[in-house]
This record gives structure tokens, C-alpha cells and sequence, in this order.
């Protein structure tokens, strides 16, 4: 071993009733280092880390930390070796200050001075560049603000291993290229640091090492200066895959939706939509590109019945027989019972699109839970589908019943996906269909969505990668701040015209 | 190149023990820990009974067991016991279950009872007493859906705490149903005492020549109504999906705040039947006592019993058991009566404790490198 290994694992195995998260895995972990860990979703890269971090207690193996084998049975345990994580969902006190959140649980502390404290949370903030403020309550932040605030506090305690589980899932651009910058800064202050992430590029831009783990095994390490996506995609999958998005010209296409004047208030009463209209088509896929905060997610409720929609506003929908009916100002089941298919995967997939203390079966019912007279719930036709889904699209649980919320990250998308297709709809809406997926099952969405298409479904897909929304999408509308900024041929436009539209509204453009 | 920051507590004594939250744990291991801690709140309890009385502990428990079932007629008042405190939490279930924290149980029981002994007292013989107990179960009914509603309404509408609208609802119930004692106290007793004890109008009549059977028999059949409600009826998914998320229930369909009303109303009117049960079956008066604080311990079985009717039969048991067995051994062995409330507040204890051993562990401080992961 050199003298910069700060963990070593050997043979660590985690068990969850019949599922074996982690099989038998030994991998080192560096100072000076940032090293990666690739996987598929449920591939065990969240449990691995968990059992370092002191949430999980290993079945089997040992750990090594600076050299001396330790028992991590608590986060605090995890601390005082210096082992700090960094979860999806942060855990964080809302009605607190920055500062008062970071001293909040460390023990020894009874008392203590919040000035002395500001001091060197600023101190820190300045070492590695985080813009941070120790006075803003948390409740005033920004995901990313929290999301450094999380790192901070981790420092402050003293941590020089650092673990970020998905930390780019939920930030943009810009906000992704500030982190990078802050872990560079940290490794070159001989913090190890480890980044799981399911985004190829951020991997080999940012990592030294690449660990790969598949179906909860070891696969093997990969300096990053050989590795390519190709290379790296084939080791997580275990098989050759080809990356490639499918796109047949849309056959058939017919008006499905026709929108006009749409304006929309948020919950702080802010213009979140402002007059937009456009038409979607069915057996094409129409992409929505804009930066997080621009209407997207109001545009997708707005339709989906979910948001309340301003005088003067309208969604006509066209049944593939040439009815017409308005769908502004119907509720959600109005609209179910008006015989619209209308299938929506929203950007919070356990907080809204799935009950997550429900299993797969219960969930199946939430949009056709009231079907029919009886008073009762019929659960024959939702076991079926569950069972059917589990299937097609290979998701691993424990059992139907098992609650969502223990599945991966990938798993509950392919559940919330799955009912939404099951439902046979006319309309498809994703909202960020592939966070927090794995490359080949980000593929698999793709696909899936494009066989929608092929079969007459209007798509409306809402991303964030440029590159995939350029090569899936037939029609390109791109929303700036709530405002129509453009409907733009796929096919034609370049990346740098439409990452130009998002941010700057040209003028002369007039609705399509 | 390490930094400052290095070796970070090692100034920090560390504790012996500290908690851990569990993040997945077997039901049959959560049964044995639940099991184990009763198990040692009656030993507890033995200790307690021994230190102040240096009797033998498992006399002491011999004569509990007789208080609560040595003869036909202590069973049928620890039924009695039992069916009454389950009804209230019963009607506790679904409205915890939406995440709406009714803790009015003790007023809308009030309400119930102080509408039945109203029809009592104004009507009794002067109507056939069939249709009297029918009058008197549904006004009671309605009238305490009605109480619930008022909280449930605001809640619904103005997003006001249920809580706290909930809690002081039940002083004004106390506060009318003073206001009605002195009202229709004709002997400035301060109290009506047993109403119609001559013509028994609006009495539940006996069961098999059991008092009480009918009270137990109603509340045996509503609790497995209510198992089914919440686990199979569409309005039990309802309240499920509508208690975890809202953003879920409106993606779903669901109305949020008809859920509330209508759970609360639901709630509120089971509530309203127990008051019924105790004025019509099993008191035959209205006081200030009437609900005795049941309204509040059932929160403690609807919780424990987490929402699950069968659940909460089981812990209404016990719950019954000690406080008729307590109060058995308080007479037999010259206890005063606070005895049993200490024998049950220890067993209570317990059951809270295991529910706080099944969500946390307990992990002791080893010296670091000896122990090995197994
Ligand atoms: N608390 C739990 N109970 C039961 N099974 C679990 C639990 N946590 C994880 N699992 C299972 O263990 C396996 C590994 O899960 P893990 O979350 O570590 O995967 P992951 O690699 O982080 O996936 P993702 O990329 O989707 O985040 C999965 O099959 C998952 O369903
Ligand atoms: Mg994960």
C-alpha cells in the first residue's frame, strides 16, 4: 500500500434480504485523489458508500482506514475517522443559519460561539472558493446552496474523505462547473475524495481513477487517462452496448394539443409562465430546453391539469377521432374521466408521481384507483401490470410490495415510467426522465420513448442534457424565463443556438 | 500534504453508548423486541409491587389476572373497558392515518354522550325505545361529525393546526356539558345521575343477559370494518396516498381537503358512537367524566397500534387488563388507587420504549481495531 491510501476495503458484503447489494468488494480509496464510482442503478454504489459513512454495518468484510482496520457502526464513528457523505436528500435544518446547521450534532460542544464559528466557516469558504454565507437560514437557499453548505459543514468537522453520492444530479450547468472547481481545489489539498455519478463526461473530466462495481461485484479500476465512454459503459453493462438514439421521421402526424395564451402563477404568486402557445403533435417528439427555474415544470402541470391556469388561457385537446375538448380549468380527474390518456412522469418522482411507503402493486393504482362502482379497490388488474413492468423493464426488487422508496434511484424511475406507458396514453410528458439513471438505462428510457412515438403517442420531454434532447427530439421549444423563446427543427439547429436561446430572449422571434 | 484540520476529535471524549437509527428492520424482530419490553415492564412492575409491599410478586400478578377475568362478570367489565376505549381509537385511526392529528377524541365523545342523555331526559317514555336508541346513536353520531367538521373545515380551508383546534374544542365540550348538568340538575347535586333508572328509556338493552354485549359487539364489528376500510375501500387508499404527499394526492386526482372532511367527519362520528355506547349501554349519565381521558389514551393505542385496528385491539387489551387487574390488587392488597395508575404509566413506558429500540440501536463504544465485523 502506498502512503496515500485512505480506505482500503476488503471483501465488504451487504445483504438485504435476498438482494445482495455488495458482493464480496475490496477497492482503495486515495488522498490527493478524486476517484469515481461507476455502476449501473441497484449496482450498490449508494450501500457501499452508506457502510463507510456509518448508515449501513457491513455483513461481511473489513475495513482499513490511514492504514489501521477500524468498525464504523455510526455516522459518528465515520466522522471521527474523518469520513464525511454527501446524500441526494440533505439533511438539513430549515429554520437554521448556515452556521447554526454546521455546529448543530457535534458532540463536545455545548456551548459555543457563533462568531468563532462564522470565522472559520468563512475561513474554510475561502480556501476551496465556496460562496457561501454562514448567516442565510437554509430555507433561503438554492439546492446548490444547500448542496455546498452540506460540504462545508462535512469540512468543518474536520473530514478529509468526502463522499458525493449523485452531488451534479440536481445542479445545473454552471452550478456543476463551481463544484468541480471546489473538488480540485480539494484534492490538491490531499482531501480523498469520491464522486458517484452516472454522467460519462463529468467521470472523465473530473476523476483520476474509476472504480466500477456491477450487480454489487468489483469489477476493476481504470485510470482515467485510458478510459473512454465506450470503455467504461461496456465494464458497468458487462456486454457490448451501442449509444446510439434511434430517430424515425414522424409518421401520421397529427394536432393532439393546442395551446394558447398560457399564463401561469406559481406558489409565490411570480410569473412562472408568461402567454405561451404552441401546438404538440402526435408521433413526434417535441423537446423542452431551459434552464432550471424557467417554466417547465408549470408548463407540463399546467397541462396535466395541475396548475391553475389564467383567464384568456387554452389547452385544446384533440382525440385521435377529431373531437375536441378544452382542457384549461379541468381537474386531473375530470380529465381521467373525460377518457384522456394523458400519462405524466413529473420531476419528483417520490413526492408526487409514486406513494413511497406504497410497493409497486398499490402504486400501479394511483391514477385508476376509482375505476368503477364498487366502493372497494380492485387490486388483480394493478398486480398484473406491476408483475408485467417488473418484466419488461427488468426492475429489481425485493417483492411487489416492497416499498419504493427502498428501491434505487433507477428502479423508481422504471416504475413511475412504466405505469405511465401501461396506461396507454395519448400524451406522454417526462419531466427529467433520466436523473439519476445509469447511461444504458438512460438508453433504454430513450428508447422506450421513441417507441411511443413509432406507435402515435404525442411526447413532450423535458431534459437537461442539450446533446440527448438534440438527438431525441423531432421539435425543439425553448422557454427564457417563462417567455416563448423559439420552436426550433431538432434535426437542424446547433447546440450553441439553442444553450443562446435559454438564456436571451430574441425579440423578433413570434410563436411558430 | 495533510492539513490542520487532520485528526479532528481527538480531544472529544467519546461516549459509551450512543444511538444509531435503524434503517431496516425485520416485522418479526420488531414483534420480539415489542414482546421482550413488555416482558420487562411487568417484571419492573413485580419489583415496584415487591419493594413497597414485600408481597409475592406472582400473587400480585395472580390476583390481576382475577381482577380482569376471574369471574363472568370481570370479564364482561373488562370488555366493557376494552370496547369503549378501542371505539374512541377506532375513530382515531383514520384521521391519524391522513396525517390529521385529531386529538378532540375526549370532546366529540362528549358531544355524542351529551346529545344521547338529551334525548333521555326530554323524551324518555315518550317514545318507543327501539326508535329512541336509533334517534340517539345517529343524532349522536352526526352531532360529533359536526364538532369534527368545524376543525377540519378551517384546516382544509385556512391551513390552520389541527392540533391545537382540536385540543381546545374538547374545554368547550367540557363546558357545555356542565352548562346542560346544571341545566337538568333538578336537586343541585351537580349532577343528573342515572337517567331513566325507572322506565330504562334510551337504555341499550342486555345481550344473552350481558349488559355490555351489545357495546362489544358493536365496536368487534366496526373494527373490522375499519381494517377493511383503510386496507381495501378506495377512501382507505385515499387517506393513505393523501396522508403521505399531497403533491401526490393532487398528481393522483385526489382531493385533498374533501379527504379531510370527510375522514374527519368519519373520525369524529365513530367518536360520537362511543359517547353513545357509554351514556346508553354502559352508564346511563352524563358528566364531566363521561369521556375520563380515553380520548387521550386512545391516541396512545391508535399510535402504537399504528393504525392498524387489530393492532390496537391488542394494545387496548393490555391497556384494559392492567388497569381492571390494578385496580383489583389496589383492593385486594390495600393499595390507594394511584397504584394502578403507576402499573399501567410503567407498562405504557415499556411499549413507548420498544418502539424506540425498533427504530434506534443502542451501540457501545469498543476499543477501536479489537472488534471485527462478524
Ligand atoms: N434499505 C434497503 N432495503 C432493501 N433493499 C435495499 C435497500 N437499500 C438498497 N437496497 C437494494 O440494494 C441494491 C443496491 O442499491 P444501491 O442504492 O446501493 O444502488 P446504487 O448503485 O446506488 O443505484 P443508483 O445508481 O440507482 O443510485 C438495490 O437492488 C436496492 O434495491
Ligand atoms: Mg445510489
Amino acid at each position: 500500500m502506498d502512503d496515500r491510501s485512505a480506505v482500503r476495503m476488503e471483501n465488504v458484503t451487504k445483504r438485504f434480504g435476498s438482494v445482495v447489494a455488495n458482493d464480496h468488494v475490496s477497492m482503495n480509496i486515495n488522498y490527493g485523489e478524486i476517484l469515481s464510482i461507476l455502476g449501473e442503478n441497484g449496482s450498490g454504489k449508494t450501500t457501499l458508500m452508506n457502510m463507510l459513512a456509518g448508515i449501513y454495518y457491513p455483513d461481511e468484510g473489513y475495513f482499513y482506514v490511514n492504514g489501521s482496520e477500524v468498525t464504523i457502526k455510526s455516522p459518528h464513528d465515520a466522522f471521527n475517522l474523518g469520513i464525511g457523505m454527501i446524500h441526494q436528500h440533505f439533511k438539513l435544518i430549515d429554520v437554521f443559519t448556515a452556521a447554526e446547521n454546521i455546529i448543530l450534532g457535534i458532540e463536545g460542544s455545548r456551548t459555543y460561539d457563533l462568531k468563532e464559528v462564522n470565522r472559520r466557516v468563512r475561513e474554510i469558504a475561502d480556501q476551496y472558493g465556496f460562496d457561501i454565507d454562514p448567516e442565510q437560514k437554509v430555507y433561503e437557499m438554492s439546492v446548490a446552496q444547500k448542496q455546498t453548505l452540506e460540504i462545508v459543514k462535512i469540512l468543518y468537522r474536520g473530514a478529509n474523505i468526502l463522499i458525493l453520492d449523485e452531488p451534479t444530479a440536481v445542479l445545473t450547468p454552471q452550478e456543476t462547473e463551481k463544484l468541480f472547481k471546489v473538488l480540485r481545489a480539494m484534492r490538491s489539498d490531499g482531501k480523498a475524495i469520491v464522486l458517484i455519478t452516472h454522467k460519462l463526461n463529468e467521470v472523465l473530466e473530473l476523476s483520476d481513477r474509476v472504480t466500477i462495481l456491477r450487480k454489487g461485484q468489483y469489477i476493476t479500476t481504470i485510470p482515467t487517462p485510458v478510459a473512454t465512454e465506450q470503455i467504461l459503459t461496456e465494464a458497468m453493462v458487462g456486454e457490448k452496448v451501442t449509444l446510439d438514439i434511434d430517430r424515425p421521421l414522424p409518421v401520421n402526424r397529427e394536432k393532439r394539443l393546442e395551446i394558447r395564451n398560457l399564463t401561469v402563477y406559481n406558489e409565490e404568486r411570480v410569473k412562472a409562465l408568461d402567454d405561451v402557445s404552441f401546438d404538440v403533435f402526435s408521433g413526434e417528439i417535441l423537446g423542452i430546453a431551459g434552464i432550471s427555474g424557467c417554466g417547465q415544470k408549470e408548463l407540463l402541470e399546467a397541462i396535466a391539469g395541475l396548475q391553475h391556469i389564467e383567464e384568456g388561457g387554452s389547452v385544446m385537446y384533440t382525440d385521435p377521432d377529431g373531437n375536441e375538448k378544452e382542457l384549461a380549468g379541468v381537474s386531473v380527474r375530470d380529465i381521467r374521466n373525460l377518457g384522456i390518456h394523458l400519462s405524466f412522469v413529473p420531476e419528483d418522482r417520490l413526492g408526487m408521481g409514486l406513494v413511497a411507503s406504497m410497493g409497486m402493486t398499490e402504486n400501479m393504482m394511483l391514477k385508476e384507483y376509482d375505476r368503477g362502482r364498487s366502493p372497494f379497490l380492485d387490486r388483480t388488474s394493478s398486480l398484473k401490470t406491476a408483475g408485467e413492468i417488473q418484466k419488461e423493464l427488468d426492475v429489481i426488487t425485493p417483492s411487489l410490495d416492497t416499498p419504493v422508496r427502498k428501491l434505487s434511484g433507477g428502479n423508481v424511475q422504471k416504475v413511475l415510467v412504466g405505469r405511465e406507458i401501461a396506461a396507454a396514453p395519448t400524451i406522454l410528458m417526462t419531466a427529467y426522465a433520466v436523473r439519476g439513471l445509469d447511461i444504458s438505462k438512460s438508453y433504454t428510457i430513450y428508447n422506450l420513448l421513441t417507441e411511443q412515438k413509432k406507435k402515435g403517442v404525442a411526447v413532450i420531454y423535458v431534459g437537461e442534457d442539450l446533446d440527448v434532447l438534440l438527438a431525441l427530439a423531432d421539435r425543439i421549444l425553448v422557454l427564457c424565463g417563462g417567455k416563448q423563446n423559439g420552436i426550433l427543427d431538432a434535426r437542424t439547429v446547433t447546440k450553441e443556438e439553442v444553450g443562446r436561446r435559454m438564456t436571451n430572449l430574441v425579440s423578433e422571434e413570434a410563436a411558430a | 500534504m495533510r492539513n490542520k484540520y487532520d485528526k479532528p476529535h481527538d480531544s472529544v471524549k467519546e461516549p459509551l453508548i450512543h444511538l444509531v437509527r435503524r434503517v431496516d428492520i425485520p416485522a418479526s424482530k420488531a414483534w420480539m423486541i415489542r414482546i421482550i419490553c413488555v416482558l420487562l415492564g411487568m417484571l419492573v412492575c413485580a419489583l415496584f409491587i415487591m419493594s413497597i409491599t414485600s408481597l409475592n410478586p406472582v400473587s400480585v400478578y395472580a390476583s390481576m389476572f382475577s381482577g380482569a377475568f376471574g369471574t363472568p362478570r370481570r370479564i364482561w367489565q373488562t370488555l366493557k373497558d376494552m370496547a369503549i376505549l378501542l371505539c374512541i381509537g377506532i375513530g382515531l385511526a383514520p384521521a391519524f392515518k391522513l396525517r390529521f392529528w385529531n386529538v378532540g377524541a375526549e370532546g366529540q365523545v362528549l358531544i355524542g354522550g351529551l346529545v344521547c342523555a338529551a334525548w333521555m331526559i326530554t323524551m324518555g317514555g315518550k317514545l318507543p325505545n327501539a326508535l329512541m336508541l336509533v334517534l340517539m346513536a345517529v343524532t349522536a353520531m352526526l352531532a360529533s361529525a359536526l364538532w369534527g367538521l368545524i376543525p377540519a373545515y378551517f384546516k382544509s380551508k385556512y391551513r390552520t393546526n389541527e392540533t391545537l383546534f382540536t385540543l381546545m374544542m374538547n374545554y368547550v365540550a367540557l363546558q357545555l356539558v356542565e352548562f346542560f348538568v346544571d341545566v337538568w340538575d333538578k336537586k343541585q347535586s351537580h349532577s343528573v345521575g342515572i337517567i331513566n333508572g325507572d322506565t330504562q328509556s334510551g337504555w341499550m338493552p342486555s345481550l344473552f343477559g350481558q349488559q355490555f354485549a351489545p357495546a362489544v359487539l358493536i365496536v368487534g364489528a366496526l373494527t373490522i370494518g375499519m381494517y377493511f376500510y383503510l386496507k381495501n375501500s378506495k377512501q382507505g387508499f385515499e387517506i393513505t396516498v393523501a396522508g403521505e404527499s399531497e403533491n401526490t394526492a393532487r398528481y393522483a386526482g385526489i382531493s385533498v381537503s374533501k379527504v379531510i372532511l370527510r375522514t374527519m367527519a368519519i373520525s369524529a362520528a365513530i367518536c360520537g358512537l362511543a359517547g353513545f355506547l357509554e351514556v346508553s349501554c354502559v352508564s346511563h349519565t352524563i358528566s364531566s367524566l363521561t369521556a375520563g381521558g380515553r380520548g387521550f389514551t386512545a391516541i396512545i393505542v391508535a399510535w402504537l397500534g399504528k393504525f392498524n385496528p387489530i393492532a390496537m385491539t391488542l394494545i387496548t387489551a393490555i391497556l384494559s387488563f392492567l388497569s381492571r387487574g390494578a385496580n383489583q390488587i389496589a383492593s385486594d392488597f390495600n393499595f390507594n388507587t394511584y397504584a394502578s395508575s403507576i402499573l399501567t404509566g410503567i407498562i405504557l413506558f415499556f411499549i413507548l420504549a420498544s418502539e424506540f429500540f425498533i427504530n434506534y440501536r443502542l451501540v457501545f463504544r469498543s476499543k477501536k481495531g479489537k472488534e471485527r465485523a462478524e
